[in-house]
């Protein structure tokens, strides 16, 4: 009796929770999928009518806009924040006195919501108000910085509260990893006389690798989902030129009744997700088996 | 014991209120949650339990009604709808293909509605011939607002042609002022449009272009020019407008930092709430053109709900919101004009005076339209698209050829 119990209490406990994930997880996912194959408008329908859907889609230039967004402003918070947190890492370990203070300020940025990120950075950046009022009332009349307003600029102002925004986070996760490395080799790499910053890039930061993937994860969710900033600092616009696809699906789903078209760019966020994370759980699930 | 008598007492006098339930039921779902609309609600629920009613209030705020619109769809796919749902234009019908909708038509025909409402605006109410919903307000989209000091000190006379808005706007540019003061939203940006499409167009073209959306006046020349113009309203803007929300254009208007605007007479509210007097500190007058009268009325739809208690009160709720003491209170305190147009007009400002007479004269001569970009002409995904290319041209350097190509697109793709 206490032998079945053993066996079983784990899976009796973790029943609730597996159909909970099936249903509520993968059968939305499921549901989501076949609406994106019907003329879904205000309530969801049932009769499939193939890929007319994904067709509106890929020819309204709404959503060409709100993808190619997706990647430039993925790639470029990606690829400073991780940039930026590592050498804001190695600088914090170099034994200075007040890291404590240090690291807590730039991690605090993490604490905030991006709503208020979003609203802090829209005042900073408002030319009527912001940097560009000021540097004018310092007496540069012609100084411009009008990001915000600007169409084909104004994607860079979410990377820049983005990359504020986790930067700090990174050095952290950096930080830990930099940590972790065996002090024994650095010092023998020392005694050999071979200079820091070749300690750094032959030995410390090959050797976390795995601390790379984890950042690189996190911030191409973080990427993915963002909607909250987007919404906060720039509205989606001018226009629509900061529209991600986040925003693209609540616009589609919420403000125009349109479910079909909001489910599928839906799949297709979630197949950008898959891109990414697919090849991650290969790797974690092929160094098990090593 | 003690206890078991009390709680006699209690399921007692339970049973006595459940017994007088027969009375009117109404569960309202509503986004008016701001100060005027809050009062402009209230009013209502006070003459319904004045009749003898039991109100339940289900304000959802926020997002322009889109809050309200995911509640309500939760509701509906639950089978438990609200008995009113404050819902207009084209969505009432798209409700209604949903099959969700009631017939109210014995209070519309008992209440004689077809005789007191225009009958452009008395179609919005009407699902495959019977009455579904009921209206409570007109707000006119094509109104211009004007600084008054500004214009007598620039020597410019209320604009009637867009000619005449460009030349007043190119002078006060000159003389430093900020000719137009505007919001970049969408809905913003489309409001303009939609007026200048009336007043360049007229109201034929208006009809065929935006509600009936025939491609051949889609991507016509008039369209073309359309989009110039617009082009042009965009150098009358300042530089900081972008995602400026409505109310602070108007605050630029009233504190003479601009000279125009064009919104539609929610506007007015703002400016009486901060005591200006029309024709004293601040003009109105229809946007430039000929005729035409863009509409945005407010209204109620009826659902489907079960028992007698529910659908009385929902005929009662109709009753009300069409009648004559609803509309001129509510109206006076939403900012907008009654729907009906035998409503005695003596408590309402100039404006409204000049609205109301407009929208007679209008829908007489076959131009009281309905508004584009408050989802009265189109269904959400179309309209959606147009705003689209409004706003990616207006806040581009696109061209107008461009813009007409990509409007086309836009509409067809959005079918």
């Amino acid at each position: 009796m206490t032998d079945w119990l053993s066996r079983h209490v784990p899976k009796i406990v973790l029943a609730p929770t597996f159909f909970a994930v099936l249903l509520f997880v993968y059968g939305f996912i499921a549901w989501t999928a076949w609406v994106s194959f019907t003329r879904s408008k205000l309530m969801p329908r049932y009769d499939i009518d193939g890929l007319i859907q994904y067709d509106r889609l890929f020819s309204n230039p709404r959503w060409d806009t709100a993808l190619n967004n997706l990647f430039v402003f993925g790639a470029l918070f990606i690829v400073i924040s991780m940039v930026l947190g590592l050498l804001l890492a190695i600088f914090l370990d170099q034994k200075i006195r007040i890291e404590g203070a240090l690291r807590t300020i730039y991690l605090y940025p993490m604490a905030l919501s991006m709503i208020v990120t979003g609203t802090a950075w829209k005042w900073i950046l408002n030319p009527g108000l912001g940097i560009q009022a000021m540097v004018q009332g310092w007496g540069f009349p012609n100084f411009k910085f009008d990001w915000l307003i600007n169409p084909k600029m104004a994607l860079y102002t979410i990377v820049l509260a983005a990359i504020w925004q986790a930067s700090g986070f990174v050095m952290a996760l950096f930080l830990a990893g930099l940590r972790s490395v065996d002090g024994e080799i650095i010092k023998a790499a020392q005694v050999d006389g071979i200079p820091t910053w070749r300690v750094y890039t032959a030995i410390i930061i090959p050797s976390m690798a795995p601390i790379f993937l984890s950042a690189f994860i996190v911030l191409a969710h973080l990427a993915i989902k963002s909607f909250d900033l987007v919404i906060a600092l720039t509205g989606g616009g001018p226009g629509y030129a900061t529209d991600l696809p986040a925003t693209y699906m609540y616009a589609m789903a919420f403000s125009r009744g349109d479910l079909g078209q909001a489910a599928s760019s839906a799949m297709i966020m979630m197949g950008v997700v898959f891109a990414i994370v697919v090849p991650y759980l290969y790797s974690e699930l092929r160094a098990k088996h090593d | 014991m003690k206890h078991m008598t009390a709680f006699a007492a209690l399921s007692a006098a339970t049973l006595t209120a459940t017994v007088a339930m027969a009375e009117p039921q109404a569960e309202v779902l509503h986004w008016w949650t701001s100060g005027g609309e809050a009062k402009a609600v209230a009013v209502l629920q006070k003459q319904f339990s004045d009749r003898g009613g039991v109100w339940t209030d289900m304000p959802v705020a926020g997002g322009g009604g889109d809050a309200a619109m995911s509640a309500l769809r939760a509701r509906v796919l639950s089978g438990n709808a609200p008995t009113a749902v404050q819902l207009k234009g084209p969505a009432i019908q798209e409700w209604y293909d949903e099959g969700v909708l009631a017939d109210i038509s014995d209070v519309a025909e008992a209440q004689h509605w077809d005789d007191v409402l225009p009958a452009q605006i008395a179609e919005h109410m009407k699902c495959d011939g019977h009455w579904c919903a009921a209206p409570v307000n007109v707000h006119r989209v094509n109104w211009v607002w004007a600084n008054k000091s500004i214009l007598e000190a620039n020597g410019i006379e209320m604009p009637t042609t867009w000619e005449e808005f460009n030349a007043a706007a190119d002078k006060l540019k000159a003389a430093g002022i900020t000719p137009l003061a505007h919001g970049g939203q969408a809905w913003q940006d489309a409001t303009i449009f939609e007026t200048v499409v009336l007043g360049i167009g007229g109201p034929d073209f208006y009809q065929k272009a935006l509600v009936d959306l025939d491609p051949d006046a889609l991507t016509s020349d008039t369209m073309k020019s359309v989009f110039d113009e617009m082009r042009k309203l965009r150098g009358y803007v300042d530089d900081n407008f972008s995602g400026r929300d409505w109310n602070l254009a108007t605050a630029m208007v009233m504190n003479g930092e601009a000279a125009f605007q064009i919104m539609g007479d929610w506007a007015k509210g703002e400016f009486l709430a901060a005591g200006k007097e029309p024709g004293v500190d601040f003009v109105c007058a229809p946007t430039p053109g000929d005729a035409g009268f863009l509409y945005n009325v407010d209204s109620f739809a009826m659902f489907k709900v079960d028992g007698k208690d529910k659908q009385d009160g929902q005929k009662l709720l109709a009753e009300l919101i069409v009648g004559p003491s609803f509309q001129e209170t509510f109206n006076l305190n939403k900012g907008s004009i009654p729907v009906r147009t035998d409503v005695s007009l003596d408590k309402f400002d100039d404006c409204a005076k000049k609205s109301a007479a407009d929208m007679k004269a209008d829908g007489a001569a076959g131009s009281l339209l309905p508004s584009m970009a408050h989802g009265m002409a189109l269904h959400g995904a179309q309209s959606g698209a147009i705003m689209d290319v409004v706003t990616a041209h207006f806040n581009s350097d696109m061209s107008s050829d461009d813009a007409v190509k990509m409007l086309a697109d836009a509409v067809a793709n959005s079918m």
